[in-house]
This record gives C-alpha cells, structure tokens and sequence, in this order.
C-alpha cells in the first residue's frame, strides 16, 4: 500500500501577506505542489480605470505598504514613455536614490527579519533577538535608515506622495539631503557586515534552471529604468513585453502564471540581476561578493540573501553617490500632456521585475491598466523550486520538509499581497 | 510622560483599515506629549515609533472568528498578547510579534495596550462594514479613557 504524506502550511508566517502551500508526496513521490495564490481580483486596476493619468503613481503606491516605490516608477515610466517625456537627469537621479531607499528597506526587512531565522534554526525574529540583539538591531537600524532615505525623498509619513508624472512635486536642496548622509554612511557598514553574517550560513544545494530576466542598463546595475533582458538573449523594451510574456491559468490552482511564450517558467529578483548585471556593481559591492565567495551567475535560490546582502552594500553606496552628485534641478517636474495610446512601464521592485501597462484617452483618462507584480512571474519558478527540494529532502519528517518548504519560498522574497492584492482566510484544506 | 498611539491597517482592504480609522478620529484629541502614528506598511517599523516611550496604545484589525465589531483589549505590558489573534493581518511581521520582537531587544515601553477590532470583510475595497464602524467609535471611546484614567 502507498504510503501517502500531505505535508501543509496554510500560513507562511513570515511572507509578507498570505498564501497557502500544498504537497502530496505519494509514495516518496511529488504527485502535486501548489502554492497558492489567490486569483487576483485585480481591485487596483479597476480603481484605476476612469482616473486621471495623474492620479496613477498615488493610487498604485498603495497597492504594496513593502514597495510603494516601485509600483510609481513603474506608472511614471509607463506614463511619461507614452506622453513622450524625459525626465532631466537630476529628477532621474532623485528617483533612483528614492528607489535605494525602498531596496534598503524592503531588503533589510527580508534578509534579518525573514530570512535569516530560516537559516539559523529559529522560529522567527524574535527567537533570534534573544539570543542575538545586536543582529536584530543591526537590522533594524538598515531598515531605518532606508525608511529616512524615502521619507526625505518621498515626501513619506503613511504613503510616498512627492512622486508625479514628469518629476517630483517638489524636489529637495542638497542641503536637504546631507543629514542622510551619516546615517547611510553606517548602513553601508552595516550592510557589509550583513554579508560577513549571511555568508557563513549553510546552503542547502539546490540550481535554479529556469531563464533568468531583468532589467539592464549598461553603465548601471539597473534598478529605475533599463532594457528587459534574459541570461537566454531576451533584450527587449518595456513595450514589446506583452510579445514575449504572458500569463496562464494554472489548472487546480487560481493563480496566474507568468511565462515567456518561447521558452516557459523564468525567474526575476536578485539572482537574475546579479547574474545579468553583476559587473555593473560599485566596486565596494563586488568586492563584498567576492569575500562571500559569489560568484556571477549565483544560481542556488537559498543563496539569494547573500545577493540580497550585496545588494544592500550597493544601495547604501550608492544612494551616497547620488546625494554626492545631486544638484537641485531648475525644475521639480517636466509638464506632461496626455496623449491617446497604450504606455509600458517596467522597473526592478526590490523582489523582481515589475510591470505596468496603461491605457489614455486623449484627455488623459485612463481607460485601462495592467499591473503584472514580479510574485506573480516568479510562481512558476517558486513551485520548480519546491518540487525540486521535495523530491530530493523527502526523507525528512513532516515538521523539517515543511520548514524547509517555506524557507524555499522565503528564497524569493514573495510578497504575497501584491501578488493577489487580495486578503483571504478560505484555506482549502483536505 | 511620553505616550505612543498607533493605528495600524490597510485602508483599501475593508475592515483591515479600522486602526487607521481609530488614529483618524483620535487626531486632535489627544493630550500633550502624544505622538499618534498611523501604519500602513509593516509593523516592525512601530518598533522605531515608541523606543523610549512610557506608554504604547496600538490598535488594528483582527480575523480570530469571533462576532464582526468585537473589541479586544489586551495589557501586554507584562506578556504576549495571544499572537493568534494577531497573526491573520495582510502585514509581513504582525503587531504580536512586533510587540515580542521589540520585549525581547528590551526595549518595549512599561505600559503596552493593544486593541484588535474584528473585522468581517479583508476583500479589496475602500470603507468599513458597519459592525466595525459601530467598534471604530468604541475603541476610540476606549483609547481616550485608557490615556483619561492614567492607565495609559
């Protein structure tokens, strides 16, 4: 007789938002993983329809409390692609320090509150602080100093409100900007001891196999604007995505998988841009890399915190050099007259591609949206992923495979709530 | 004395919003010496909020499966509030384990009350079902009697 093993978790504790993961092993053998994620109910897109174009980086910043950032470049490049705008150089440059400001954030968060329990036998954060404070701490204080970056930047108490099509409501002085360069000054310690920390944990050995997709920007490790490229020889702009990906119904599940139509199940997030972007890092960074033994293309998901930790390094370097460069700009904003069409949008969301596609009217009515949040593309890869540590750990008791299960999916950093914008507690149970 | 009030939620998820309401309704109505913090985002960023604060009043929705609208009311300042109540938020670190994180960096303030109002609807959508609406007023009533009756 079979012996069968539903290994469940209905909660991922520590994935910002909720989700819902099943296996059946039959036998030893992985008859079935899903994690679920709900069919987006898309509430956002519909809040959108019949609102000004001007009204797009406001809305979309509250879809995700993690990245507000990224959701309103993404709407502003989507926009102002459209409208036919370049920003000037200084704009772009306070948008990238902003965007710097989020990664700090949103990594930090992910890499000491999230993560690094997994890997260090906790339950949790709060285990961890009893018996390591100053890690926590460490932590804690990364993410502060990220949360200054975009309050100063984004005009930030409860949502980043300073960001507008064709600029800034109101851009700051340099003056404005020097208090946060002490603090970021010690982030950047920080961060390089983060990946000292990270470093030393032990990796459970799994490759990824799947293409890798990011943005790329020559010159710069791309994070604002950039090409959409693939480690397969994708190199494509924001308004040929539709060509080239798409999202399928995924029977037995209600989510939407994102593919590319040629080539199936692809990954995005910091392993796809450290494999593709790696020499674009600050020195600093690669060095950081290279005294973590990271070597580009860095294809083990679980290794993805010590690139999560590099990148850290890199944004706290380089929001210094941003603030180094800045110069006030003439003008906070470019105006922007609608025009009649479709804008595509694309930024890196400190988990992975984000993109934005809108629709105007000539008034600048937008007549519809498509957001495609980069959980979304990366649930194909997570479920691989699963199926993969699965069927090589399945020897492990329930209680470890299922830490190990939902390690696997801290890997990519999912926020499950801007997958599915959508809160449920119906948890399909058998 | 320095007191934190902090609503915590989301806004476009129904009854999730109903501690940013509370910290709405309460604006202007507080004493001296009484930062009111609303929270959109996730919890741990509270932690940073009441560092060095004597008093700490949060309040934010809850799923536990009991009658839409109920208020709890719990003193954690001499242990955990029973995280299960807490964990079904939309928030990556939970306002129960935000509370535990910062106990156990020592750094929690004396006196911690935490209201949860359950909520019957977490779908997307803006505005408050009325059973919550009803509980937004009594929590604010509450808060203000907690900070009036010096227990906060």
């Amino acid at each position: 007789m079979a012996e069968r093993r539903v290994i469940r978790t209905d909660y991922l504790a520590r994935v910002e938002g909720e989700g819902a993961l099943s296996v059946l092993l039959d036998n030893g053998r992985v008859e079935h993983v899903e994690l679920r994620i709900f069919e987006p109910p898309r509430f956002f897109e519909a809040l959108l329809r019949g609102r000004s174009f001007l009204e797009a980086p406001d809305i979309t910043a509250r879809i995700c409390g993690i990245c507000p950032v990224a959701y309103q470049t993404s709407a502003v490049n989507a926009l102002e692609s459209l409208c036919g705008v370049e920003v000037d150089e200084p704009i772009r440059m306070l948008r990238r320090l902003l965007y710097c400001g989020e990664w700090i954030e949103s990594h930090a968060l992910h890499v000491y509150m999230l993560h690094a329990p997994d890997f260090l036998g906790y339950p949790g954060a709060i285990e961890l602080a009893r018996d390591a404070p100053a890690a926590v701490e460490r932590g804690l204080g990364l993410k502060k100093v990220g949360n200054e970056v975009m309050t100063l930047v984004g005009g930030r108490e409860i949502h980043p409100i300073n960001v507008r099509v064709g600029g800034f409501y109101r851009a700051p002085t340099r003056r404005e900007l020097r208090p946060l360069v002490e603090p970021l000054e010690r982030a950047r310690e920080a961060a390089l001891e983060t990946v000292r920390w990270v470093a030393g944990f032990d990796f459970p050995e799994r490759l990824v196999e799947c293409d890798l997709v990011a943005l790329s920007q020559p010159g710069e490790y791309a994070i604002e604007r950039g090409r959409i490229r693939s480690n397969a020889g994708l190199d494509i702009s924001a308004a040929e995505y539709d060509e080239h990906f798409e999202e399928e119904h995924v029977e037995r599940s209600n989510a939407l998988h994102s593919r590319l139509r040629e080539r199936g199940t692809y990954l995005c997030g910091p392993l796809a841009r450290f494999a593709l972007n790696h020499e674009w890092l600050s020195p600093l960074a690669l060095e950081a890399a290279r005294e973590a033994g990271l070597e580009a293309p860095c294809l083990n998901p679980f290794q993805s915190i010590v690139v999560r930790s590099v990148e850290l390094v890199y944004a706290c370097d380089e929001a210094l050099r941003l603030i180094e460069s800045y110069e006030q700009p003439d003008r906070p904003f470019v105006p922007v007259e609608p025009v009649a069409g479709f804008g595509f949008g694309v930024s890196e969301a400190p988990r992975g591609l984000l993109y934005h596609r809108y629709r105007l009217d000539g008034e600048g009515t937008i007549l519809d949206a498509k957001i495609v949040p980069p959980t979304s593309q990366n649930q194909g890869a997570i479920e691989d992923d699963l199926r993969g540590v699965v069927v090589r750990y399945s020897d492990l008791d329930d209680e470890q495979l299922r830490a190990l299960c939902e390690q696997t999916i801290r890997n990519y950093d999912p926020c499950i709530s801007c997958a599915t914008h959508f809160l449920t507690l119906d948890v399909e149970r058998r | 004395m320095r007191r934190v009030v902090a609503g915590v939620g989301n806004a476009y998820r129904g009854d999730d919003g109903a501690g940013l309401e509370v910290a709405a309704r309460l604006r202007g109505r507080l004493p001296e010496g009484t930062e009111l913090v609303q929270c959109v985002d996730e919890p741990s960023r509270l932690i940073d909020s009441w560092r060095g604060a004597d008093v700490v009043i949060v309040v934010d929705a809850v799923a536990s499966g009991v009658k839409p609208g109920t208020v709890y009311r719990f003193d954690a300042s001499d242990g955990d509030i029973p995280e299960q109540i807490f964990r079904s938020s939309t928030h990556a670190f939970g306002v129960g384990q935000t509370v535990a994180l910062s106990r156990a960096l020592g750094h929690l303030p004396p006196r911690v009350i935490v209201y949860g109002i359950e909520g019957a609807d977490f779908d997307a959508g803006e505005g408050l079902t009325d059973p919550v609406a009803g509980a937004v007023d009594r929590a604010v009533d509450a808060v203000l009697a907690d900070i009036k009756g010096g227990e906060g």
